[in-house]
């Protein structure tokens, strides 16, 4: 690649961890109740959410009933996003006289955008009506997000109280989340990306009479609809589900490279701050930029090897004489599924970020990458979704993996281990080995299933060879991780899939959530103990590379023999005769 | 668990309001005051009848214009599609073999390299850009097909050309839409 695509990657990454000090210490504000500089216009509005919601921000909650009413919150949502799917054909905001969606195509969505997943069995804009997008869509874009969020804070606050019942109050992270950092960061992507070219209106799609008549049809109707409200915080929310089918790499939902680079800082921007937010949080900011320096080390490198796959090029378009090479003139490399403006790097760089983050949106096609280009998706995704990962979801996870790293460095030095001041035991170690198992099942199992059986072999387009095998295989990792993106080959809206999917999405999101609030209860209780000069340094360089050893270990372990299978073997086959 | 029912329901119905009704309306009202031309599609239009989006890609294939990416959508801006074929699939070899030979028929006497843009759908199937070597590729083809000098031609092809959006980000490209209606206003 040249000297243009390194440093817009570089740019990317300078940009964005400037922003991680600012938009952290905010968030920690948020957090900690203080008062912020929204404070007079959404003060009142918080107010009056929690008087007519019979809420009182002052309960502590147990780590249990937090459980509860995060549960019970997202129940509430999956229910009405199901039935406006249902229920749409009749109701009003609906120009194209969409019909109400099937049943199971339902539930896989509404599971999916409960669960910030956002894996999209449906094509937007012949699907879902207006309406559907906005109050069901949209609003679970927000709350979604908000709950990883508070969930996130929950933890935190596990490990920076001692001898505490309670780990705070969910209906006050969820509210303030929504609206002192969600929305005012929406609204201001939304019209960044308006100016640049995004659509956002309600009226029907647009008729044009194009230049050359064509024999199909004489005129073109362009869809159109409030898209950039949705894409905002699409990418902000780690969700990732497009207004449109082809998602980000539809012109009208981002049309310019300044667009997709908003886009792009949207997709980790929160996940990266709250890195910050945590060490504010916790009193020291050495923590979180050792688990930011982790997260970024390595996306740099599997950034780096999706990038060498791509600019590589096809070499069976070479043998037919096609120029790959890459000029100022010519992007070159392997570009099907990727569109001309964002070329090799912003569609290496896009696809790398929204899967090390649970975005799980595209601004190219992943099942038409190179064999190890399209694994590099794959394997961020199995390596749980924490290398920045979810809004929330991501750093809980990440400290579930700290948690073990932690407690391997103690037995290797026979002492109980210890984090924070908080001594790590054995119930916290049940729990944390259940949010790193509990993903891997599923996204093997899932696999494994849809492979032996004809309803998950019979929808698989690109037959013959590993390929199909890749395209379940990322399936079932995107689902079992809540990412939300696709090797869209699979024809995946049928009620197998749909249902299977479903399934993965709702278990890796709340069977997650609850371990997570678990820990955070269990370390509440518990007494501080000062640090000796037994006790591991979490922030340093040492623990670091320790951390990120772990990591790759367990994802490796778990997923190296399935990847042989898929991509490595279609490398070989390419590259190795 | 009965406790945190009536603020379960309360909170999704109030967040609903605010982050479905109100969010997308502001955002609307703002774009479509501050932004209406974005806002709306960006509508290419010309003698009051719309010709297209300045983002949307359209189907070229008579000789006479340039032609944009191979789409996998068959153009159609009201369903977006890539191919999503796999590397080896098959059936993707063929179509871009078949690209080729379409290419090749348009214009026998050429002897550039085919750009790899050219011959591979793109991710939206309405892709509304080609790289600079795609349009310098065709230069020859319209210029014979309109009885255009070839300089003039690429002339225009230099004129449409736009650079990286402030200097660094994106890849250097030419709209297809606006180039051909250039053409057309030649004429």
């Amino acid at each position: 690649m040249n000297l243009y695509g390194w440093l817009q990657i570089i740019l990317y990454l300078v940009v964005l961890l400037a922003l991680v000090k600012p938009l952290g210490t905010f968030m920690a504000k948020v957090y900690q109740g203080e008062r912020t500089f929204l404070e007079p216009v959404l003060g009142p509005v918080e107010r009056f959410m929690y008087r007519l919601s019979g809420v009182n921000p002052g309960e502590d909650m147990s780590w249990k009933t937090y459980a509860v009413a995060v549960i019970l919150f997202n129940a509430f949502g999956l229910l009405a996003v199901y039935l406006l799917q249902r229920f749409q054909a009749v109701l009003p905001f609906n120009p194209q006289g969409l019909g109400p969606v099937s049943a199971d195509s339902a539930w896989n969505t509404a599971v999916s955008f409960a669960s910030n997943t956002n894996w999209q069995g449906y094509g937007g804009e012949t699907t879902m009506s207006y309406l559907t997008q906005m109050l069901g869509l949209t609003v679970q874009n927000f709350v979604s997000a908000a709950t990883g969020m508070a969930v996130l804070v929950a933890l935190i606050r596990g490990i920076v109280r001692h001898t505490a019942k309670g780990i705070g109050n969910f209906w006050v992270d969820l509210t303030r989340s929504t609206l002192y950092i969600l929305l005012p960061l929406s609204l201001m992507v939304a019209l960044a990306l308006v100016s640049q070219g995004v659509a956002q209106t309600f009226s029907e799609y647009k008729a044009i009479l194009p230049l050359q008549a064509t024999t199909s049809a004489t005129d073109q109707m362009i869809a159109v609809g409030p898209a950039a409200s949705q894409i905002a915080i699409k990418q902000l929310g780690t969700n990732g589900g497009g207004f449109f089918n082809v998602n980000s790499a539809h012109p009208l939902e981002n049309p310019t490279p300044f667009s997709n680079f908003i886009e792009m800082l949207s997709i980790l921007l929160i996940p990266a701050a709250l890195c910050y937010t945590f060490g504010k949080m916790v009193g020291d900011t050495r923590q979180g930029w050792a688990i930011l320096i982790t997260m970024t080390l390595i996306f740099a490198a599997f950034l780096s090897l999706a990038v060498w796959a791509e600019q590589g090029g096809n070499p069976a378009f070479t043998a037919m004489g096609v120029d790959q090479t890459q000029t100022h003139l010519n992007p070159g490399g392997n570009m099907e599924g990727k569109e001309l403006r964002f070329g090799i790097a912003n569609s290496a760089l896009w696809a790398t970020a929204t899967t090390a983050a649970s975005n799980g949106s595209v601004n190219s096609m992943h099942d038409s990458y190179m064999p190890l280009g399209g694994m590099v998706p794959l394997f961020m995704m199995q390596l749980g979704e924490i290398i920045f990962g979810g809004v929330g979801s991501g750093l809980y996870g990440m400290l579930g993996f700290v948690i073990v790293a932690v407690f391997i460095a103690g037995l290797m030095v026979g002492r109980t281990p210890e984090y924070l001041g908080k001594k790590i035991e054995v119930y916290e170690m049940k729990m944390a080995a259940l949010m790193l198992l509990i993903p891997i099942l599923l996204a093997k199992v899932g696999t494994a299933i849809a492979v032996v059986n004809p309803l998950g072999l019979a929808t698989i387009w690109n037959t013959g060879g590993p390929h199909g095998f890749s395209e379940v295989l990322y399936a079932f990792s995107s689902a079992a991780n809540n990412n939300g993106s696709a090797f869209a080959g699979l024809g995946a809206n049928n009620p197998f899939y749909n249902i299977a999917l479903g399934i993965c999405m709702f278990f890796a999101r709340y069977w997650l959530i609850v371990p997570a609030l678990a820990i955070a209860g269990s370390l509440a209780r518990k007494k501080k103990v000062p640090a000796s000069s037994g006790t591991l340094p979490t922030h340093t360089p040492l623990f670091v590379a320790w951390l990120i050893g772990v990591i790759m270990i367990v994802g490796a372990l778990s997923f190296i023999p399935a990847l042989a299978l898929g991509p490595i073997v279609e490398h070989l086959m390419i590259f190795g005769m | 668990m009965k406790s945190q029912l009536r603020p379960a329901f309360f909170m999704l119905l109030i967040l609903t309001v605010i982050t479905g009704v109100i969010y997308p309306l502001v955002v609307t009202g703002i774009a479509q005051l501050v932004f209406p031309h974005q806002a709306n599609g960006s509508l290419v239009v010309i003698d009051g009848q719309a010709r297209g989006s300045e983002w949307i890609g359209q189907q070229f294939d008579d000789p006479k214009y340039f032609w944009g990416r191979p789409s996998a959508a068959g153009y159609n801006a009201a369903a977006s599609s890539g191919s999503n074929y796999g590397p080896m699939n098959p059936d993707l070899l063929q179509a871009v073999q078949a690209r080729i030979e379409a290419l090749k028929a348009a214009d026998p006497t050429n002897t550039l390299p085919i750009p790899v843009d050219l011959v591979t759908a793109s991710g939206s199937g309405l892709d509304p850009h080609i790289s600079v070597a795609a349009a310098l590729y065709q230069v020859h083809r319209v210029a014979s097909a309109r009885g255009l000098g070839e300089a003039q031609v690429r002339a225009l092809v230099e004129e449409y050309t736009e650079g990286r959006q402030f200097g660094i980000l994106g890849e250097p490209r030419v709209n297809v839409l606006k180039l051909n209606l250039a053409l057309d206003g030649l004429e």
